[in-house]
């Protein structure tokens, strides 16, 4: 009786949630009793899929906002953002925890996660990926645990974690700088199977500009949601001059882009009619059309706008990475790679569960500012 | 000095005999149904492909600097004094990273255990330690396939295509290719015929990325440098507004 009074008062996201769940439990079940080979379509020619691709190298960016506004409000001194930091923080915080979950379900030895901190190769790129996600995942934990230690009042830490945040954030900003680069590092051992439109040698510095750029489009989202979720205001002036960072920062990433094609003799392939081509271009769209909107006021201003471009940045950012790590590399690897549902099935299980305990953690802790007007202290520089 | 192998395509039959030796080496099942599939997996770690009339053969090609051994996180993969690249299956985390930077597509991955393997040649690591050579050199009834110091080996590919300009394609596989392996192949034909990835630069793979890596020490200081400073300048600015008044505040 319990259970179906319980079934019946199950709103149509918690029943989306629940079905996802359970799928991903079960998806979890195949992996790990029944082995890669079952549960992804992963081959010999094709190593790397969707948990790579998409949970690691978009896990890992989406998370971006975490440096990027811990280094302007600590380090630049841009005390307005304040309000929306240690939401950003936990975001960040808990994309690295499932991140390293999305690794545990990829590695095939998946209890041997800790080997990289005792069997060194400081040639390997990804030994250093290893290292800066741990220690950066670290430092996000101590930047947030100030928001735990004042809910229980415990304030003898409290003071200690005071006197180290700066250090602490500017370990987080070189961190992250560091493996966001690294992540297109990875590619850089790949020119005879990454198609010419994205192999190159600025892949690293790309990674890092379009991290920089989701990272601002990532906490506008962010505000976005929480302001619908806990009723809050949102801080539409703070949001609104963050957007003009970002349409300057993705200006500059299109421009380089293409610099980059015509110094590699690869512009041609631009217009060669081949799958490719086509989702190169939905890349770059799903980049330049907010460009265009955020150079107007009237979009930076309007929420719903505002929220559109941030979708939009996202979307093109997951388009990069996916082109890079999947579409990218068919070719030149002979093959072709369609996840199987388990795959989507554990990514899907993964981002609710993120969602769930983000919500959690939110209504437990002061995560976000007391709702004293805060924005009206932003002085004249809100977005003019 | 380091060993090697020398494939000759111009001697080879298709008999197959390498790879049934190769897998009674490593203990793995073979039979028709095996043999037919002409490419390299976790139950076959060398292989003839068949190209109409002619043959050649897959193996890893145990470079002289190995992309595998670079990109490993955990050094699990190790380029030997011996010559031959060997795995270290306590070390391996199951990344698979060696797979995808493999310019050769070498390593294969016991994709159906739940504790998989990275599976490749090894150039039968323990018999080069004895003094012996490989068992696909040894079962070869043409001699196709030959082991030894790979000195030698070099000059006797240049010996064979010195003698028969006709007969071979003048070119040694693997002598130059991602900076030289231990696996050299000799053809009739031009590589691209045989299958034989052609396109791969001169200079080995792992420089791509060690050019980068090489400047985090550089990125860490002078970034650590240029954050604090930043810090510094910022929040001075805010001790001196302090010390001036009120005026800023409002």
């Amino acid at each position: 009786m319990n259970l179906a009074g319980l079934i019946r008062r199950l709103t149509v996201w918690q029943w989306i949630f629940a079905v996802i769940v359970l799928g991903g439990l079960y998806a979890t079940y195949l992996r790990f009793l029944h082995g890669l080979g079952s549960a992804t379509h992963l081959s010999d020619q094709f190593p790397w899929g969707l948990w790579i691709g998409f949970d690691v190298l978009c896990g890992v960016g989406l998370a971006a906002g975490g440096f990027t506004l811990a280094a302007i409000v600590h380090i630049f001194n841009i005390e307005r953002y304040k309000p929306i930091l240690r939401a950003t923080i936990l975001t960040a915080f808990l994309g690295y925890v499932l991140v390293i979950v999305a690794l545990l379900f990829d590695l095939g030895r998946p209890y041997r996660i800790w080997h990289p901190l005792v069997m060194w190769n400081p040639h390997s790129v990804m030994f250093e990926v290893a290292w800066c996600v741990m220690l950066y995942t670290t430092v996000l934990a101590l930047e947030f645990a100030p928001a735990v230690l004042e809910r229980f009042q415990w304030h003898a830490p409290l003071r200690l974690l005071q006197v180290v945040s700066i250090p602490l954030v500017i370990a987080g900003v070189i961190l992250s700088t560091l493996h966001q680069s690294s992540l297109g590092s990875l590619y850089l051992i790949v020119p005879h199977k990454l198609y010419p439109l994205w192999y190159t040698p600025l892949l690293p510095l790309f990674f890092f500009l379009s991290a920089m750029c989701v990272g601002f489009a990532m906490t506008i989202f962010e505000s976005w949601h929480s302001s619908r979720a806990f009723g809050r205001q949102l801080e539409v002036p703070l949001l609104a001059s963050m957007a003009r960072v970002l349409a300057v920062l993705l200006s500059v990433y299109l421009l380089l882009r293409f610099v980059d094609l015509r110094h590699r003799g690869a512009l041609d392939l631009v217009v060669v009619p081949r799958i490719e081509t086509w989702l190169f271009w939905l890349e770059i769209a799903l980049m330049a059309v907010p460009v265009v909107l955020l150079f107007r006021r009237s979009v930076r201003l309007r929420p719903g706008a505002l929220y559109a471009c941030a979708v939009m940045v996202i979307f093109g950012f997951v388009a990069h990475r996916l082109n890079v790590s999947v579409t990218g590399m068919e070719a030149g690897s002979g093959t072709s790679y369609v996840p199987k549902w388990t795959e989507i099935m554990v990514t899907l299980a993964i981002i609710a569960v993120g969602f769930a305990v983000f919500r959690i953690v939110a209504q437990y802790f002061p995560v976000f500012p007391e709702e004293a007007p805060r924005p009206a202290l932003a002085p004249a520089a809100g977005d003019d | 000095m380091s060993k090697a192998i020398l494939y000759d395509t111009t001697k080879c039959i298709g008999c197959r005999a390498c790879e049934a030796a190769c897998a009674e080496r490593w203990g793995l099942p073979y039979d028709d149904d095996i043999a037919k599939r002409e490419t390299l997996s976790e139950r076959k770690l060398t292989t003839i492909v068949t190209h109409g009339e002619r043959f050649t053969r897959r193996l890893c090609m145990h470079c002289e600097e190995p992309t595998c051994a670079s990109v490993c996180p955990v050094g699990a993969l190790e380029k030997t004094s011996l010559g031959p690249v060997v795995y270290h299956e306590d070390r391996c985390i199951g990344c698979r990273y060696c797979m995808l930077a493999c310019p050769f597509q070498v390593p294969a991955y016991e994709w159906s255990q739940a504790l998989p393997r990275v599976k490749k040649c090894d150039m039968c690591f323990e018999r080069q330690q004895a003094g012996l050579p490989t068992a696909c050199a040894e079962i070869c009834p043409t001699q196709a396939t030959i082991c030894g110091e790979r000195e030698e080996l070099i000059a006797e590919a240049r010996r064979r295509l010195a003698e028969n300009p006709e007969g071979y394609y003048q070119r040694i596989y693997g002598l130059e290719e991602v900076g030289g392996t231990s696996v050299f192949i000799l053809t009739a034909v031009p590589f691209e015929e045989l299958g034989l990835r052609a396109n791969l630069p001169r200079q080995p793979l792992p420089v791509l990325t060690w050019r980068v890596l090489s400047l985090v020490p550089d990125i860490v200081t002078v970034g650590t440098a240029l954050l604090g400073g930043i810090w510094w300048i910022t929040h001075r600015r805010e001790e001196v507004a302090a010390a001036e008044g009120k005026e800023r505040k409002s």
